[in-house]
């Protein structure tokens, strides 16, 4: 149990270091500007349609089973407030997070790996070319530009998907309009913000934890697929304890 | 080996020295006090068998791992300082080339330049044309290393560390998995580049053809120890049974080590 502890730590903090050293190349980010387009293309583009399919469904779901329940209270008409706050406050963000995790994070992981198991990190080391610098920050500048997107893309394919099913679903019968009235109603901008914000600390730690991982395999290729599934489990538990603090911080 | 001649990029070669390294995994010593000079301008081989501690020296000397006690100069410099490498033009050819699989042959050889800035696009497109052509690979540069044979990506390797214009080029095993034809040609690209550029070389390398046939010095190293460092024709002339044994060996089918191979024998 010790020794486990003391073995996060060292990954803890080697995480840090990786991310100071990424920080101290900051300046050359303008020269970097096609790097910076391809990892919002990985990141942002390939998981676009899964979130917005996903999202879609989800925000369905969501409508159904609280018409199901909410009925009974004849309380239909706030399904939209419900629909609206799930989304941009929990479901949007943390969702989006997962599906990053599982289509982008797991791609960068296996990447460096591989680039890891065959040397080409230890050949911009002997070319004196930081890995951080080309490898890690294009991909953590372009998950803070991204995840926002996502996010936003991911609320709005939720409020439309229960915004259809409360339409044409006989035993819930909101229109649109009021459904889109009552989730207007009762949110605020700051709802918004705070998914917002949420799904931008998501990112970041699951770009962190995917780059760390994959820049520190040792051994052969079977190491990669093990690197990936760490990497994912990892992120997965660290997306869900943080959100339950950054809830608690921003209730 | 050619003192008169000046390196074309810098001016001056380098040499090596490595003084009392020592280097450990856990309980494991795979490196114990190591002490060698490689000389400015020298092709210097090291030898040994399989998991005597060759490409961890290597990783010493280059840098990317630090010794456990001891210390490596390039040019007065400590190898494991990363600061070295802007001081030193270092260059290192991997075993397996080590190429970026997601970049063409052009790309691999001017992310050098790139990164470091040297020049605008037209002076690395010179650059990287230049090291093509003495590898004689200027109809590969649109390639992706996976469509390379392995002699190729050797020579895609040799290119890029040329792009960095060195004072030292480091090989580890440069001949691995080649033909003797191909294995040959490296060989002579080795020797023909210490004559054009008057580069420091350092190989590390299995192949006795290469280290006795460009090599000025040649190191064994045996369970993290050197056991010699003379010239080739001084190790031709070797009678140490231990040396005699590594560099002529002799396939006997009554030598021990194969009947223990025997399923009876167990």
């Amino acid at each position: 149990m010790l020794k486990r502890f003391v073995l996060f730590c060292e990954n803890f903090g080697a995480a840090l270091i990786m991310l100071a050293n990424s920080a101290r190349h900051l300046k050359t980010l303008p020269r970097q500007f096609s790097r910076f387009i391809d990892q919002c293309y990985l990141i942002g583009y390939t998981t676009m349609p899964i979130v917005t399919i996903l999202s879609f469904f989800i925000g369905s779901v969501l409508a159904l089973q609280s018409g199901y329940s909410m009925e009974n209270f004849g309380a239909n008409q706030f399904i939209g407030t419900l629909v609206g706050l799930s989304m941009a406050r929990e479901l949007g963000p943390v969702m989006v997070a997962i599906l990053v995790t599982g289509r982008a994070g797991s791609a960068i992981t296996a990447e460096l790996a591989s680039m890891n198991v065959y040397q080409e990190i230890d050949a911009l080391k002997t070319m004196n070319i930081p890995p951080e610098r080309i490898l890690v920050l294009p991909r953590l500048v372009a998950v803070l530009f991204m995840m926002p997107v996502l996010s936003m893309v991911a609320n709005l394919c939720g409020w439309y998907g229960g915004a259809i099913v409360c339409q044409y679903t006989q035993f819930i019968s909101v229109d649109t309009q009021s459904y889109f009235a009552a989730l207007k109603r009762y949110m605020n901008f700051k709802d918004i913000l705070d998914g917002l914000m949420k799904a931008e600390v998501f990112g970041f730690v699951v770009v962190t934890i995917c780059c760390h991982i994959g820049l520190t395999v040792r051994g052969g290729p079977r190491e990669i697929g093990a690197a990936v599934t760490n990497a994912i489990v990892t992120s997965l538990i660290f997306i869900l304890v943080l959100d339950y603090f950054i809830t608690m911080a921003l209730l | 080996m050619p003192a008169d001649t000046a390196n074309p990029f810098t001016g001056t070669t380098v040499g090596i020295s490595v003084e009392n390294v020592n280097k450990s995994y856990g309980n494991v010593n795979v490196l114990r006090d190591i002490s060698l000079d490689v000389k400015p301008g020298e092709i210097f081989c090291i030898m040994g068998p399989s998991g005597s501690g060759k490409t961890v020296l290597l990783k010493q000397i280059v840098g990317l791992e630090k010794p456990t006690s001891g210390r490596v100069l390039i040019d007065n410099f400590d190898a494991s300082d990363p600061e070295t490498r802007t001081k030193v033009h270092l260059a290192f050819v991997f075993q397996a080339g080590a190429l970026f699989n997601s970049l063409s042959v052009y790309d691999n050889l001017a992310l050098y330049p790139r990164e470091h800035r040297l020049g605008d696009e037209n002076s690395i497109r010179e650059r990287v044309r230049h090291a093509l052509s003495i590898l004689s690979l200027e109809k590969a540069a649109d390639k992706m290393p996976s469509e390379l044979s392995g002699g190729m990506k050797k020579r895609v390797a040799i290119a890029r560390a040329l792009v960095m214009e060195p004072q030292l080029l480091v090989y580890d095993e440069p001949t691995a998995e080649l033909d003797p034809i191909l294995s040959a040609t490296i060989s002579e690209i080795i020797a023909t580049l210490r004559e054009q550029i008057a580069v420091t070389s350092l190989v590390v390398t299995h192949d006795r053809a290469l280290a006795l046939g460009i090599a000025d010095r040649i190191a064994i190293i045996m369970d993290g120890r050197i056991r010699t460092i003379s010239t080739a024709q001084e190790l031709k002339h070797n009678t140490e049974p231990i040396i005699t044994d590594f560099m002529n060996p002799v396939i006997d089918p009554k030598n021990p080590r194969f009947r223990k191979l025997e399923p009876n024998n167990e």
